[in-house]
């Protein structure tokens, strides 16, 4: 079937505005009448919770940490874009919203990526207003850097806790409104169903995580803001708890689940160490703005180094692969995340691998740090300074610039980034998939909007840095307080919806049946073995490089390993409780179906594009390629159960301001 | 190394809790958390519930650890939060005693869980600037002096994980309360609501039950993210000019 965006005419510069200023608005009088739920109190769901009660609808507000704070959001570091031109470096709407679109490899909907940068300095003027404290110059005005896929510096950032300070931001805005009772707030409940009333989002279904209680919950509207399915590879740089579950729930009622397929793959993170590890550390991509990526150009020095026989610093330059300065020297280490990721693939696939396991690249500041303390010693004027005070001077610039992040290395690994590159490796990051949404933000389920990362519809099939927290932002500061009200406007005649109806019942008897179900199978297999083998069957069919056999393989295998899960799971304890394990056994449970519906749809996406690379389909070069003419469409799947093939719904996707042209950064 | 863990077992804030002992096969390796995923899984191969404890991100910077390693919260290494502590600092054949945060105004949930949800309150007392979304002034419009911005970010770095209030004898979030209301009050936009926000936040932090300040400064030396006592002094100064200018007390 073929299903449209809903995307307003008008040219695109001036769509958004000319949209606004038609759109139907509730009053305010009505707007104390509407009830609204939003679901996580991540960027996206805290700043929606907020600007809602600001406006004076009523706000439930769900998450399943103790505190909103804690939020995923909390751990971006790099940064936030935003086409200010503070820098004089020509940036624009234009240009901001033209890099998204080329970096998603030409993949998501141009109107709503025009409307990110249209909105994207509103951004940082907000977060400025509420005292998110950025980094400033000495003059004191705001300072910038740059990241992957573009050649201007337009990334706002606090240190690397950029994405703990805007969700701090957020939080406030929030808890000012909590603290007035236009919000209130239900702190670990974690939504376990979405009900439909008359083909309506009308509620939700949570559980109390320490009581164990089922209760219900209904409103005129239901938002969700529950973050990506990164986890489902068990091993990312996701926090342990993040999962699909408010999300999947909803595809189980219909609601399409779009471009599954699109997984971004981080270049710079911690490589794995062993089996008992939990999850993957992220190394932020600001650090490609000084750090060069390398392996030995030689197999001799790649043994030597494996066994520790030789240091990397013991190689000459001219013994050294910076393999993405070589292969794309307009971009260098700055290339888009899916390019560098793949080409790390590659240089440990071929050999160069420089740890035990043979899954590492280096990053190294040696360059930098001689760099910065050349011009260091110059601006303190200096003359001839000798080589061990370059390197103190230039050691001290890398200090000011990323020191938290040097220190979080040194912890986790015990070396010392400063005197020895760092080893890097790809990992799971996030996800551009998602639930289907309009541009008004809402899926194919009226009165159900989703934001952020949960839904799939500004990043197209690779994001770029520093755009996940101003898309999160963009929706629930800047988009979804206005778009709500095209759905809203309509219900101001809905009396309140009772929790007593039928449907609220059902869904609760549903939710409750399961997790008996899981408790009673008291099998031999505890829930995180079945989550940790679906990581290794994704990671292995599912991930960084993809082709026809390995992912019918591997679907096939996500298949025997559900059928296991529900024959051979051991969750101890009861229902009533606080009980991790509950918890956790839904969750990998609706992992494994989103998992399937994953290797379902990067079957059916027979080209490259961005994350999604299928081997069968790149230039003689090695590069993704695309196919514009069969598969310039948004996969958007109704899933019909484990039993039935999902349907396959294509919104087709035009290009009236972009010229479609293969994505170069050589 | 195999070491013996002395762990904190307690059904609810009701039940009466108790030490378990057991002993575990780690590697140097692992993160603290992993080692006790390790524990958890043994214990669920012997049929029985794991302990609860509460963590997330595991990169230092939610804030959701929450117990107390030999003492110490967030355990022995400085300005390390549990899940980045490394099990490398650790011996074959040691032993380890790892109890939840205690504090009156922290009632435990179960085993190593404990409720924070007072730190909310504190912040909804005043944490926050007053501005709603939509209509600010453009960004660069506020010039602020770049130590200013350093200082305050140093005061945001606070991951309210509450080591400061169970590092107290007199269970006090005074280190907490004042990382916002400086990081608030240090920036130009935060000083209109200077006065409200620090009597607002304080009063609300004596509501929870939290204890007072005798400033030993453990909070400071048990801080994972280094926040100084400095905050305290300048909450302490700001309270009381304010105190003086509200007629209400």
């Amino acid at each position: 079937m073929k299903i449209n965006g809903n995307v307003p005419e008008g040219p695109l510069a001036t769509k958004w505005t000319e949209y606004r200023s038609k759109m139907p608005l509730v009053a305010p009088n009505n707007k104390r009448k509407l009830d609204i739920i939003v679901v996580g109190t991540g960027l996206a769901g805290a700043s929606a919770a907020a600007s809602f009660g600001e406006m004076g609808y009523n706000v439930k507000v769900f998450t399943y940490h103790d505190s909103p704070r804690r939020a995923h959001s909390i751990a971006a570091q790099g940064g936030i874009n935003a086409a200010k031109n503070y820098q004089n470096d020509g940036d624009s709407n234009y240009r901001l919203f033209y890099d998204t679109v080329k970096g998603g490899d030409y993949r998501s909907r141009e109107a709503n990526v025009y409307r990110l940068a249209e909105v994207s300095g509103n951004i940082i003027d907000q977060c400025v207003a509420q005292g998110v404290p950025f980094a400033r110059e000495y003059g004191g005005t705001l300072a910038n850097r740059s990241f992957g896929g573009v050649l201007v510096s337009r990334t706002f950032y606090a240190r690397g806790q950029t994405g703990q300070q805007l969700l701090l931001g957020a939080y406030s805005a929030l808890s000012r409104q909590i603290a007035t009772g236009q919000v209130i707030m239900h702190n670990r409940r974690e939504m376990l169903d979405l009900v439909l009333v008359d083909g309506k989002a009308r509620g939700i279904i949570a559980r109390n995580l320490v009581t164990g209680e089922l209760e219900r919950h209904s409103a005129h509207a239901v938002v969700l803001a529950t973050g990506g399915y990164g986890n489902l590879y068990y091993l990312s740089t996701n926090a342990m708890a993040s999962n699909a579950t408010a999300a999947w729930r909803a595809a189980k009622h219909g609601a399409y689940f779009a471009n599954p397929c699109y997984v971004q793959i981080h270049p710079t993170c911690i490589p794995q160490s062993g089996d008992y590890q939990s999850k993957l550390t992220l190394m932020s991509e600001s650090l490609r703005n000084d750090g060069r990526i390398w392996v030995p150009k030689h197999k001799e020095d790649v043994i030597a180094i494996r066994e520790g026989k030789k240091k990397p610093t013991d190689l000459a330059e001219e013994d050294r692969d910076y393999y993405l300065e070589r292969r794309y020297p307009a971009f260098g280490n700055l290339v888009p995340r899916d390019v560098a990721s793949r080409a790390a693939k590659i240089a440990c696939d071929q050999g160069g691998g420089v740890n035990a396991t043979g899954k590492a690249v280096f990053l190294d500041f040696a360059s930098a740090i001689q760099r910065y303390g050349k011009s260091s010693a110059h601006i303190k004027g200096i003359h001839n300074p000798d080589a061990a005070t370059i390197r103190k001077l230039g050691e001290e610039v890398i200090e000011e610039k990323y020191g938290n992040l040097f220190e979080m290395y040194e912890r986790i690994t015990g070396d010392d980034p400063y005197k020895t590159p760092m080893m890097i490796y790809p990992a799971v990051h996030y996800t551009m998939g998602g639930l289907w949404v309009d541009y008004n933000l809402q899926s194919n389920i009226p009165g159900l909007f989703v934001l952020g990362e949960a839904n799939f519809s500004d990043h197209g099939a690779n994001r770029l840095g520093a755009s996940a927290l101003m898309q999160g932002l963009a929706d629930g500061y800047f988009v979804i307080p206005y778009t709500i009200g095209t759905f809203l406007s309509k219900e101001i005649r809905t009396p309140k919806i009772s929790t007593d109806l039928p449907e609220f019942a059902q869904a609760e008897q549903a939710v409750k049946d399961q997790i008996e179900k899981l408790l009673s199978i008291k099998g031999k297999t505890s829930v995180e073995e079945f989550h940790k083998e679906l990581g290794r069957i994704m990671w292995e069919y599912g991930a960084i490089s993809r082709n026809e056999e390995g992912l019918k393989k591997g679907r096939q295998l996500v298949r025997e390993l559900r059928e296991r899960f529900w024959k051979d799971v051991f969750v101890p304890g009861s229902a009533e409780d606080y009980n991790n394990e509950v918890e956790k056994a839904g969750r990998v449970a609706d992992f494994m179906e989103l998992a399937e519906l994953l290797l379902i749809d990067a079957e059916a996406r027979k080209e490259s594009a961005g994350g999604h690379f299928r081997e069968e389909y790149q230039t003689e070069k090695g590069e993704a390629l695309r196919n514009d003419k069969d598969f310039a469409y948004v996969a958007a799947w109704k899933w019909n159960g484990w039993d039935q093939e999902p349907e396959l719904n294509k919104e087709e996707l035009e290009f009236k301001d972009i010229e479609l042209k293969t994505r170069s950064y050589e | 190394m195999k070491l013996n863990l002395k762990i904190w077992r307690q059904k609810n804030n009701n039940a009466k809790g108790h030490f378990e002992t057991h002993v575990v096969e780690a590697n140097e390796h692992m993160s603290f958390l992993e080692m006790l995923d390790v524990l958890n899984q043994n214990l669920l191969e012997d049929g029985k519930e794991p302990v609860a404890y509460e963590h997330d991100c595991r990169e230092g910077i939610c804030g959701a650890c929450s117990m107390v390693i030999d003492g110490h919260p967030h355990g022995p290494n400085e300005r390390t939060t549990t899940c980045q502590l490394h099990m490398r600092f650790y011996k074959d054949g040691q032993t380890i005693t790892v109890e939840p945060f205690r504090a009156k105004a922290f009632p435990i949930i179960k085993d190593l869980a404990v409720d924070r949800s007072s730190f909310d309150r504190i912040i909804q007392s005043g944490g926050f600037i007053s501005v709603n979304t939509g209509g600010p002034r453009d960004a660069n419009d506020i010039l602020i002096d770049k130590d200013t911005v350093e200082l305050a970010m140093d005061a945001a770095a606070c991951i309210g994980c509450g080591a400061c209030v169970a590092a107290c004898p007199n269970g006090a979030a005074m280190l907490f309360t004042a990382a916002k209301v400086s990081h608030l009050n240090l920036l130009p936009q935060g000083k209109l609501e200077k006065d409200k926000r620090a009597l607002g936040m304080v009063r609300q932090m004596d509501k929870e039950g939290f204890g007072n300040c005798t400033n030993l400064g453990a909070c400071e030396a048990e801080c994972p993210k280094g926040i100084s006592l400095i905050n305290i002094a300048m909450m302490n100064k700001n309270y009381l000019s304010a105190s003086i200018l509200s007629d209400k007390d």
